[in-house]
């Protein structure tokens, strides 16, 4: 049996697809760190007084400017909306509606001034408000933040308010309740939820909005608009119901003007714009095109009036209401000072003097970040940032020059002030160049590696597709399907490798390895097409068989439409929004139909009919005893499928819904009653899984032997089970204990999850070690010689093989007649080979769970019971259909079983608690068994992820029971079995249930067969990871992408990444048992 | 012969189609604020009375499949409480899988079993009609040679039609339309009556397509 080739091709196909994965997740997911530094006002980056500058008392950084200021944001709106051309004839809908600025404007031209308002992608809401408060440019992933809340960490403009004792107020979208928890001094919230929804936020905030204004008790006012957003993602831009809600608008910000007062300014922003569809997220100029509007009463620009309305990136707000309202700029901020804001109405010069000192703080307010970051991340280029550096410094020399010729009273003159703006001009460079080198690394798509990426896994499907076709025609040569490809790919890499070093560009891990797979890939492609080419033109003597082999084929594809069609549906659902977050119940629902769809064909077929015998009336049929269990077991499963769903966790796009109460830990419950009735409710279940299993190995026979293992799951399970038992009693009462128990109760906190932790861990160790569970009696007078027709040790493998047969047949022949006579009479020779590696696999299964439903909460055990209990029924069925359709080859596992199994896993992902959403992980299984915590990010990480990822960790490891359960189920079949044999005569040698040495039998078709299982489950997996991904690029514009579909593409990579992973070490586990069964009868052979 | 049976056929699946639209037009004439998105339940219980009793009339008529000896009249009693009893027993089976299949428990419990019965009315009702209440007959029915007649291929084609529409009624209920159609069961039960609907409109046509290839065993 080749065993190494076989894993090693699983794990090439995985690499294929993890390069995919990466190749995607570099081009869409862009990561950033985030930075816990604060700033504030006795920071050193404060400018020196300039000559004739007195600092004001209680300025921080800068003197206050400006005492109060609103912030009105208007969702979306886009510059076209807030333009106006009195020469338009006839405006479209959005078009000329908010006149009311232009008045401002052209009457008040040094008090009002329109932007062009660039917002930087991802144009979503919520990414936009922390860009408007932190300055900077958070990616979907801003590394560092609590991923259990949305609350923003980073510093921030309200955060810099509140920290300097001033009163934020805000008003409208209620995204900001999330990311600013408990910062307001007042606030009113408005649910933003409902897209549908064009009234409620604005009509509750002009309720608020006068009254509040009037008041006075704030320093800041926000207030969030989302009807215009609503509008667009309802009817679009072009729509009269646009038109109203700007009319709105504008009539709000009329009487708004009227109630402000002399020393408030007013900013009137959209966060971003939008498609001519009406929605955002993405980057293309619509979408980042926005609108800001700076109004105050009190003159704040110069009388220069530019012709075209300039254009402002979005993080350039943060700095300079920063420094206008007198608290320090937030730290992380990138953005750059708006030099009008700081020109007053003082001279040339010394205007000019107040928008250089707030350059100057703001460059060195980057320049710290920019040395921070770098420090904690490698993202940003080095390159680059050497060349900021000796920008910042060079312009620093200049500044500290010019400061001292001022200082020694240089007066205002035309040359000063050239030098003056030639410095600004030297700043703003230096910020405007930081802010690009930023952008590059943080804030841009690339469709290029997002479209290769994809490419990648789906190239990575179809290989699994032709490779496990290959493997099942045992036409598979790994030496031209994995070896040339690796060498050919490692070629490319290489001369890739070699080129980067010698152009001296940094060196990029992921697209040399895409380089890899890609070329690996395509030699892989050519060389089994080769060999199709090859073998087509041996065969073809005469023309090949057309239509006839045409009509074949398609017989032979019939067998995929109903698994095939599924997976379609399955991956249809993930293109759209409402069924990803519905997917919890759309996963059973196709499962279920599945099964059902298959049972139904089988009965169509009459597979489940018994054969006609004459005696019956005609036109009448009658069930099988084997079909009956069928429908019972499907029963089964339907209610496996329907109780599952009582186990759900809940995420906030679905109204009204309720977790599941399972979730909540036994210490939460109040009644002691109903905490005592879950705690025996749970220990029960625990009892069963471990019962269940001693059941099931007893009954094959595999609890006989003395080999370690079996004595590890005689003693030890029963063990962990009380140990597990006990650890729930301590946490589920750990509230009542008094005193010095205490300390005990600490104790055993730790104690007995890490004693779980230690037993399972020696189990899969004993499992590796010695995996055969098999006892053999030496009784050998009462059953006659074993091995008679050869003397000695076999001397070939060829010997080995005509062996081997004869003597496990002895074995199941004494081990039936001892089954048949019960257990009186001792003439066994040999136990459980049968059944020797589900046996060990299945052990190594129930370790697992026990690992894993100890991270959950108590109750969850209640549905690992399920998940085992549907597993198990669900390869019952397998076998089931198997032995009644009858013709199926053996060693070829299905289509339908691989996607019933897959579609298992997703559908106990949801049961056992958990949504693709960052918020529903469970942290606390970081600190099952390390209550003080941990010192490294490893190990917290890998039990989290063993949480989220339970399901896809025990349907993966078990996924080749999926080819031996048929064999397992053979022995019960046999009487029908030798019902059949009566009928064909021919048949003259008598064959004996062998089960699963029926596999050891044809060692080539066995690893064969467990490759083309492993492809065949990558292949499922991938198809659904590639809808995904597909699913993620192309919807990347799509309101609910980074809420729904990213979160969902990550979880869903990550899934696939310990799905495949754990289906190699399953494998894995069937060779090594295979292993040991082979040296086990070489052992037998000697004796 | 067989084009007659293929007339009596189509006829009598007219009549069905006409009877179902029926439902929807006549009773606003005599109910008020009847719709069937709105009024939904009531709507069931018409459109499955309806189609109950058109079964009957039409099985009355037509007579798909005589039988030669005469039958007692407390054996047609008997015969027609059999037939009471496992068309309840379907409601109920019904009831219960499409709970299994993930349709609310205790919520609109009344709602899902008036979509039960409704599907009964599609299902069961004609096989009681064509087949009367023998099992082994029915299973026979639905395996790929059964067919016995062009009634029996008819039965098969409109009962798969009906529960294929059903199931392709759920899915746009998880979508966020808002649309009054989505909320359960109305889609699924608009779903079977199309479904069905439909198969009364292909099963003759099938059949007539195919007749060269129809060959029926005979009893
Ligand atoms: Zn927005
Ligand atoms: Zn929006």
């Amino acid at each position: 049996m080749q065993r190494w080739p076989v894993l090693l091709f699983l794990a090439w196909a995985c690499f294929l697809f993890f390069s995919g994965i990466g190749l995607f997740t570099s081009g869409f997911l862009l990561m950033r760190i985030e930075l816990t530094n604060r700033s504030s006002c006795s920071d050193p980056l404060a400018t020196p007084a300039w000559a004739g500058q007195g600092v004001a008392p209680g300025a921080c950084w800068m003197p206050q400017r400006v005492p109060k200021a609103v912030l009105l944001i208007i969702d979306a709106l886009t510059f076209e909306f807030a333009r106006f051309d009195p020469a338009k004839a006839q405006p479209r809908p959005y078009e000329n509606k908010l006149g009311f600025l232009h008045q401002l404007a052209g009457s008040q031209p040094r008090h009002a001034r329109l932007y062009r308002f660039r917002a930087d992608p991802p144009t979503t809401t919520m990414q936009r408000i922390k860009g408007i408060t932190t300055g900077s440019l958070p990616t979907f992933i801003d590394v560092g933040s609590n991923f259990a809340s949305y609350a923003i960490q980073e510093d921030n403009l309200l955060g810099q308010l509140v920290q300097n004792g001033r009163r934020v107020v805000f008003m409208g979208d209620d995204t900001w309740d999330g990311l600013f928890p408990q910062k307001f001094f007042r606030s009113y919230f408005f649910p933003s939820f409902n897209v549908k929804d064009l009234h409620t936020v604005d009509d509750g905030i002009l309720q608020h909005l006068y009254p509040t204004v009037d008041g006075g008790e704030w320093d800041l006012l926000i207030a969030h608009f989302l009807g215009v957003d609503h509008c667009g993602h309802k009817h679009g831009p072009d729509h009269p119901e646009m038109a109203k809600k700007l009319t709105q608008m504008n009539e709000m910000l009329r009487s708004l003007v009227d109630h402000l007062g002399n020393d408030t300014l007013l900013l009137v922003a959209g966060d971003h714009g939008m498609t001519e569809t009406g929605d955002h997220g993405g980057d293309s100029e619509k979408e980042v095109n926005a609108a800001l509007f700076v109004y105050s009463k009190t003159p704040l620009f110069g009388a220069h009036l530019p012709e075209e309305p300039e254009t402002i990136p979005q993080v350039n707000l943060v700095p300079t209401l920063a420094l206008l309202l007198g608290v320090p700029i937030p730290y992380g901020n990138i953005g750059e000072v708006m030099a009008e804001l700081f020109s007053g109405d003082g001279a040339a010069t010394s205007a000019a003097l107040s928008q250089l000192s707030a350059y100057h703080i703001n460059a060195r307010q980057v320049d710290r970040f920019l040395h921070s970051y770098s420090l904690a991340a490698q993202d940003l280029p080095a390159e680059r940032l050497r060349h900021l550096r000796e920008l910042f410094s060079a312009a620093m020399e200049e500044h500290d020059r010019l400061l001292a010729q001022v200082r020694e009273g240089l007066s205002a003159s035309p040359e000063l002030e050239a030098r003056l703006g030639r410095l600004v001009g030297r700043f703003q460079r230096y910020l405007r160049e930081a802010r690009a080198v930023c952008m590059e690394s943080w804030a841009r798509f690339h469709p290029l590696r997002m479209v290769a990426g994809c490419a990648l896994i789906a190239a990575s499907c179809l290989l699994c597709c032709v490779a496990s076709e290959l493997a099942a025609a045992l036409d598979f040569s790994y030496r031209s399907c994995l070896l040339y490809p690796l060498l050919w790919g490692l070629a490319v890499a290489a001369v890739l490798g070699l080129g980067h070093l010698l152009t001296r560009e940094g060196l990029d891990l992921i697209l040399v390895l895409s380089w890899l797979a890609a070329a690996s890939q395509l030699a892989f492609f050519w060389h089994s097409w080769g060999r199709r080419s090859r073998r087509a033109h041996l065969a073809g003597g005469q023309p090949p068989v057309a239509s006839a082999g045409l009509w074949q084929r398609l017989r032979a594809w019939q067998g995929l439409v109903l698994p095939m069609g599924i997976l379609f549906i399955r991956c249809c659902a993930m293109f759209s929004d409402s069924f990803v977050v519905a997917e919890a119940r759309v996963a059973p629902f196709l499962l279920a139909s599945l099964a059902i769809l298959l049972v139904g064909k089988l009965h169509w077929h009459g597979r489940l009919t018994a054969p006609e015998v004459p005696k019956q009336p005609p036109g009448s049929a009658f069930y099988q005893k084997e079909s009956w269990q069928l429908l019972c077991l499907l029963a089964v499963l339907l209610a496996c499928l329907r109780l599952s769903g009582l186990f759900h966790q809940c995420r906030e796009e679905i109204p009204h819904c309720q977790p599941s109460s399972f979730l909540a830990p036994l210490a939460s419950l109040q009644s002691t009653q109903a905490k005592n009735l879950f705690y025996l409710l749970c220990v029960a279940s625990l009892a069963g899984l471990v019962y269940a299993v001693r059941r099931w190995l007893r009954h094959y026979g595999n609890l006989n032997s003395t080999s370690p293992l079996v004595l590890f799951v005689r003693w030890a399970f029963p063990l962990a089970a009380v140990w597990i038992a006990c650890y729930w009693a301590v946490t589920s009462g750990a509230e009542d204990t008094l005193g010095k128990l205490q300390e005990l109760v600490q104790v055993a906190l730790v104690g007995f999850p890490r004693a779980v932790y230690g037993l399972a861990s020696l189990g899969l160790l004993l499992a590796l070690w010695t995996p055969v569970t098999v006892f053999v009696k030496d009784s050998r007078e009462s059953v006659g010689p074993i091995v008679t027709p050869y003397q000695g040790a076999p001397s070939s493998q060829a010997d080995l093989q005509h062996v081997i047969p004869q003597i496990y047949r002895r074995m199941q022949e004494s081990l039936k007649s001892q089954l048949d006579r019960g257990h009186q009479r001792a003439t066994v020779a040999a136990y459980g080979l049968g059944s020797v590696y589900s046996a060990t696999l299945v052990i190594v299964l129930t370790l697992l769970g026990f690992l894993l439903l100890m991270l959950h909460s108590e109750r969850m055990s209640l549905a690992f019971l399920l998940l085992f209990l549907e597993a198990f029924v669900l390869l019952r069925i397998h076998a089931c259909v198997v032995s009644l359709a009858g013709d199926a080859e053996p060693f070829v596992v299905p289509w339908y079983a691989v996607t019933a199994w897959v579609f298992a896993a997703t559908q106990f992902f949801y049961s056992t608690g958990h949504q693709p959403i960052f918020p529903a992980i469970h942290w606390n299984a970081a600190f099952v068994g390390f209550q003080e915590g941990h010192s490294t990010h490893l190990l917290p990480a890998v039990l989290v992820g063993a949480n989220t990822f339970a399901s896809h960790i025990l349907f993966a490891v078990g996924c080749p029971l999926l080819l031996l359960w048929p064999f397992v189920c053979e022995a019960p079949n046999s009487q029908r079995r030798r019902l059949k044999k009566e009928l064909r005569e021919e048949l003259q040698e008598e064959e004996e249930p062998v089960m699963e040495m029926r596999l050891r039998e044809s060692p080539e078709r066995f690893s064969a067969a467990l490759l083309q299982l492993g492809l065949k489950y990558l292949f499922v997996l991938g198809v659904q990871l590639l809808a995904c991904v597909w699913a993620a690029m192309i919807l990347r514009r799509h309101l609910m992408v980074w809420k729904v579909f990213a979160p969902k593409f990550l979880f869903e990579a990550l899934g696939f990444m310990v799905s495949s992973i754990c289906l190699l070490l399953g494998i894995f586990l069937v060779m090594r048992v295979d292993c040991a069964v082979s040296a086990w009868f070489e052992q037998l052979q000697t004796r | 012969m067989k084009d007659t049976e293929i007339k009596r056929l189509l006829s009598a699946h007219i009549v069905s189609v006409l009877s179902i639209i029926l439902t929807t037009i006549v009773p606003p004439l005599f109910l008020e604020n009847f719709s069937v998105l709105g009024t939904h339940l009531i709507w069931l219980c018409i459109c499955s009375i309806c189609v109950t009793t058109v079964n009957i009339i039409l099985y009355i008529i037509l007579k798909p499949n005589p039988s030669s000896k005469r039958i007692s009249f407390a054996h047609k009693v008997t015969k027609f409480l059999k037939c009471c009893v496992f068309f309840f027993i379907s409601c109920i089976l019904f009831h219960g899988i499409i709970v299994l299949y993930g349709a609310p428990l205790i919520e609109s419990v009344l709602e899902t079993f008036l979509f039960a019965v409704l599907l009964s009315t599609f299902t069961t009702l004609h096989c009681l009609c064509m087949l009367g209440p023998n099992i082994q007959a029915w299973i026979r029915v639905f395996s790929k040679n059964g067919a016995m007649s062009i009634w029996d291929n008819s039965l098969q084609i409109t009962t798969m039609c009906s529960i294929v529409g059903a199931w392709l009624g759920a899915f746009p209920i998880p979508l966020d339309w808002d649309r009054p159609w989505q909320i359960w069961p109305i889609s699924c039960s608009l779903g079977a009556t199309f479904g069905y609907v439909a198969g009364l409109i292909i099963a003759p046509l099938w059949i007539y397509w195919n007749r060269k290839q129809l060959t029926y065993k005979s009893r």
